[in-house]
């Protein structure tokens, strides 16, 4: 698992009163000078150019910092940070001694957390939700934005339900159009607020060529959704949500986390969007993360993958004989019905993907999307290696 | 105390009742009901089930209920959405058309080479040109064809024997291409042929643009000869030739075949599919003979009664189903048709199974003389001494009169399904279609009566014998799903 988010050892030269900032890095000696000015320098063990607003290093190579002018300002970071590299944004609070990695020119896993403030209070919430102001985040993500490398792929938008950030959001949405045109754009969210045709309007109006809401629908039934999500008028919200979007054209994903609330009628489920929401651009079917909330209701929520297969084959091969677009996400190969491997995607973002003991000689793990790091808590009992 | 709320304080509005929405039910055997809605939905419940449900006394915790309420056959007030959704997909059903016609029949000659006895168009087998169409025909019919609204245009060659008179399909081709370089249609063209004739010069000219060929092919050799006899009797030889020498030149999938179930064919469904096979066809559509031309004055229409053809029509399904269980994919397109209405939101647009009827409004027929007719039967009928279903000519009648007529008009309205007795409350409703033409020629007016009617017998039989192996069999469920898709 990487760490992207930490404290620093030591902010040196910075002044008492230093703001926040928002700042690319750049590991190359030869930037122009008015570049060198808003961008940090990273530190290997050549001797750093002059002219940098900062220099980062780690613990590591601290020895290569000493040759920096003393009064550079530098941070030096604990030696997990050693992925940082050319092209990242960073986000620094001096005060806190604080660094967070925003963005990873080198991972396709990029993605900005919106806010925490949420209208859904689900089960199995991996980020639960704080009912407090976090403005703030977004005013940073419109700063991060322009640094981000015009050839990154995707860009990913998590919450929180973003959307409950109204324009605000539409504001990121539009500056992402603007700077980087052919980045392609995914977004989670519950899809609800789009229920206002209106507003689903507005952002059908950004007009992004490359631009998907992914949206979760738990069951074909409505208490049953509600009750994974914690909210009353949740299911028909969100339905009336997607037929705005798909009215107004917008992509849209939908996705099933399968636990022990949803599982059973997996089946049913992937009729229902056969026969209501044919129009979908795709469905992703995922197995559990074992974070935020479903520590806590881990007994009403876990299920033995093993367990649910032929529900899960059922669902898989109506949505995927009726040509929709169907994957499967967070499943390990050993515990998939091999007619699923097909769809099997590996789709855990890259630093927070491991593989168990039992995993150890598996000549499959190169395809196999292996787990979350949360999953040491609990994962199925049926885990073993392919010789 | 939990920060999160049970199930059961989501489930507190189901207290209040449930509302049936609109559904239809019929029995499906002697213990079971299917219960359609009107986006074609169906579900099958046995009759204690049923009555409970429609009393409202249906528990809100049986599956049962989550599955009614799945599929809409009920709201309770926990949800409404139930509402947009079904009117989201009955629209889709219906959306087909607003497009209006987009099969457009030609026929170019009725002259023909061959003598089948089943003939259903009364070909003539002079060698005048008295039946075939005229360059003014042509250019007055496609004046009307690029009058329909819709996007799509398949002008499909018809006859008698269409090869015949190939200088005017090569007129009509070319003639339809230069206009639709300002109509922008997608623009499609089709010759029904028995291959006899086809040569180098016509298939150079196919290719060229793109035509599709779709042939004749009963069966094995003997059968097929016996159904379709010419000079030499070399039909198969000629269609099987034929077939290879359009793939070859056009591609694999430029050709398609249909048969036609006559008295010989009953017992031999086998060796018909099979044959199939072995022209590497992907899928075969099993068809009964219809009640016109000379498939009447020979008698070989009565040959053979609805069960008898029911019969030979499961042995073919079964047949197939086995060939799909081990693994060869091969689909039967008639039950693919009524598949498709079963198990997706979409509607197959097969001209001769919905409601209101195809005629003039999905698919027309330009005759050689000029007359145009509601369906390729209707001008079947015709030739037989009744123009019923003539709705006008090219050369005396406007685009709007011939399609305001009231010999268009009102059969497509007094036939229409959701409207006629016993189809109204039929729970088959849904996957039906409606053909004044038949029963017109069945019965004399374009509703008949239904306990009567085959094309009523033929069909129920069908959907019900689909529904029972799908329920029977996870495998077959997965088989039709993916022939519903193709």
């Amino acid at each position: 698992m990487l760490v992207l988010n930490g404290r620093a050892l030591d902010f040196h030269n910075f002044q008492s009163d230093a703001k926040n900032a928002i700042i690319r890095v750049s590991a190359q000696p030869n930037r122009p000078n008015p570049l060198r000015k808003r961008e940090a320098f990273l530190v290997t063990d050549q001797n750093p150019p002059e002219g940098f607003d900062m220099y980062i290093g780690v613990a590591k190579t601290a020895s290569a910092l000493k040759r920096i002018s003393l009064d550079a300002r530098t941070i030096i970071l604990p030696d997990e940070f050693e992925y940082i590299a050319d092209g990242d944004v960073l986000r620094i609070w001096p005060g806190q001694k604080q660094v967070r990695v925003l963005y990873r020119r080198n991972s396709s896993y990029n993605y900005f957390l919106t806010t925490e403030r949420c209208n859904h209070y689900c089960l199995m919430c991996s980020q639960p939700p704080k009912d407090i102001d976090d403005s703030w985040i977004i005013e940073d993500i419109l700063t991060a934005i322009p640094l981000i490398d015009q050839a990154t792929q995707e860009i990913g938008f998590t919450g929180g339900e973003p959307f409950l950030l109204g324009d605000k959001f539409l504001r990121v949405l539009r500056t992402m159009k603007s700077y980087l045109p052919n980045t392609g754009i995914h977004i989670l969210s519950n899809g609800r607020l789009f229920a206002d045709e209106e507003f689903a309007k507005r952002y059908a109006d950004i007009d992004h060529s490359d631009m998907m809401v992914g949206i979760p629908i738990y069951s074909d039934v409505s208490t049953i959704h509600d009750y994974v999500v914690q909210s009353d008028n949740a299911f028909d919200e969100t339905l009336r949500g997607i037929l705005n979007l798909k009215r107004y054209g917008q992509k849209v994903e939908i996705r099933v986390v399968i636990h022990q609330q949803t599982y059973s009628r997996l089946p049913q489920l992937a009729e229902f969007i056969v026969r209501n929401l044919t129009f979908v651009d795709q469905v992703a079917l995922m197995g559990l993360e074992i974070t935020g909330f479903t520590r806590a209701n881990l007994p009403k929520l876990w299920i033995d993958p093993s367990e649910y297969q032929s529900e899960l084959y059922k669902a898989v091969t109506m949505l995927a004989d009726s040509r929709m677009r169907v994957s499967i996400y967070n499943h390990q190969l050993c515990l998939l019905d091999r007619r699923l491997w097909p769809y099997a995607k590996k789709s855990i973002s890259d630093w927070k993907n491991e593989y168990m003991p039992e995993c150890k000689g598996c000549r499959e793990q190169e395809n196999c999307g292996g787990f979350f790091s949360s999953a040491k808590i609990r994962y199925s009992d049926h885990i073993k290696a392919f010789a | 105390m939990s920060k999160f709320q049970t199930l059961s304080e989501y489930e507190r509005p189901l207290s209040d009742g449930y509302k049936l929405l609109p559904f239809r039910f019929t029995p499906l055997d002697s213990t079971n009901y299917v219960l359609t809605n009107q986006a074609g939905e169906f579900l099958v419940l046995d009759r204690p089930t049923l009555d409970t449900f429609v009393r409202h006394r249906l528990s809100t915790t049986e599956s049962t209920y989550a599955d009614l309420k799945s599929k809409h056959f009920l709201v309770d007030s926990d949800s409404s959405v139930a509402i947009d959704l079904l009117a989201l997909k009955t629209r889709t059903k219906l959306r087909r058309l607003a497009d209006f016609t987009g099969l457009h029949i030609f026929v170019v000659s009725l002259r023909c080479e061959h003598s089948c006895p089943y003939c259903q168009v009364s070909r003539k087998s002079d060698d005048k040109t008295a039946f075939d169409m005229s360059i003014e025909t042509a250019e007055k019919a496609l004046a009307l064809v690029f009058r329909s609204p819709s996007p799509a245009i398949k002008i499909e060659f018809q006859g008698g024997e269409p090869l015949l008179n190939f200088p005017l399909i090569r007129f009509i081709v070319e003639r339809a291409e230069t206009i639709n370089v300002i109509q922008k249609r997608n623009l499609q063209f089709v010759i029904a042929t028995n291959l006899a004739l086809i040569d180098d010069d016509i298939l150079g000219f196919s290719r060229a643009h793109k035509i599709l060929i779709s042939t004749s092919l009963d069966g094995p050799a003997d059968l097929h000869n016996k159904n379709r006899p010419r000079p030499g009797n070399n039909s198969y030889q000629k269609a099987v030739e034929g077939i290879g020498r359009v793939r070859q030149a056009l591609g694999r999938d430029q050709v398609s075949a249909l048969m036609t179930t006559t008295h010989a064919s009953l017992g031999r469904v086998r060796e018909i599919i099979d044959e199939y096979i072995a022209q590497g066809f992907s899928g075969i559509f099993l068809r009964t003979l219809s009640p016109y031309g000379f498939a009447i004055k020979t008698k070989w229409f009565e040959a053979y009664d609805a069960p008898e053809w029911l019969q030979f029509y499961f042995d073919g399904l079964d047949y197939i189903l086995e060939l799909n269980r081990a693994g060869h994919h091969f689909t039967e397109f008639y039950a693919a048709t009524i598949l498709t209405k079963m198990l997706t939101p979409f509607e197959p647009g097969f001209v001769d199974l919905r409601s209101p009827a195809g005629i003039g409004i999905a698919a027309i027929v330009y005759n050689y003389d000029g007359d145009v007719y509601a369906s390729d039967e209707g001008r079947m009928l015709a030739e037989m001494g009744d123009k019923k279903f003539m709705i006008g000519n090219v050369h005396r009648d406007a685009y709007e009169d011939i399609i305001l007529s009231d010999a268009l008009l009102n059969p497509i309205e007094e036939s229409f399904a959701a409207s006629v007795p016993m189809c109204s409350d039929c729970a088959f409703e849904p996957f039906c279609g409606s053909d004044p033409v038949f029963h017109y020629a069945t019965t004399g007016d374009f509703i008949g009566r239904k306990p009567l009617s085959a094309f009523c017998g033929r069909n129920m039989s069908i959907f019900r014998h689909l529904i029972t192996l799908m329920r029977r069999d996870e495998e077959v469920k997965r088989i039709f799903v993916r022939w519903a898709n193709r």
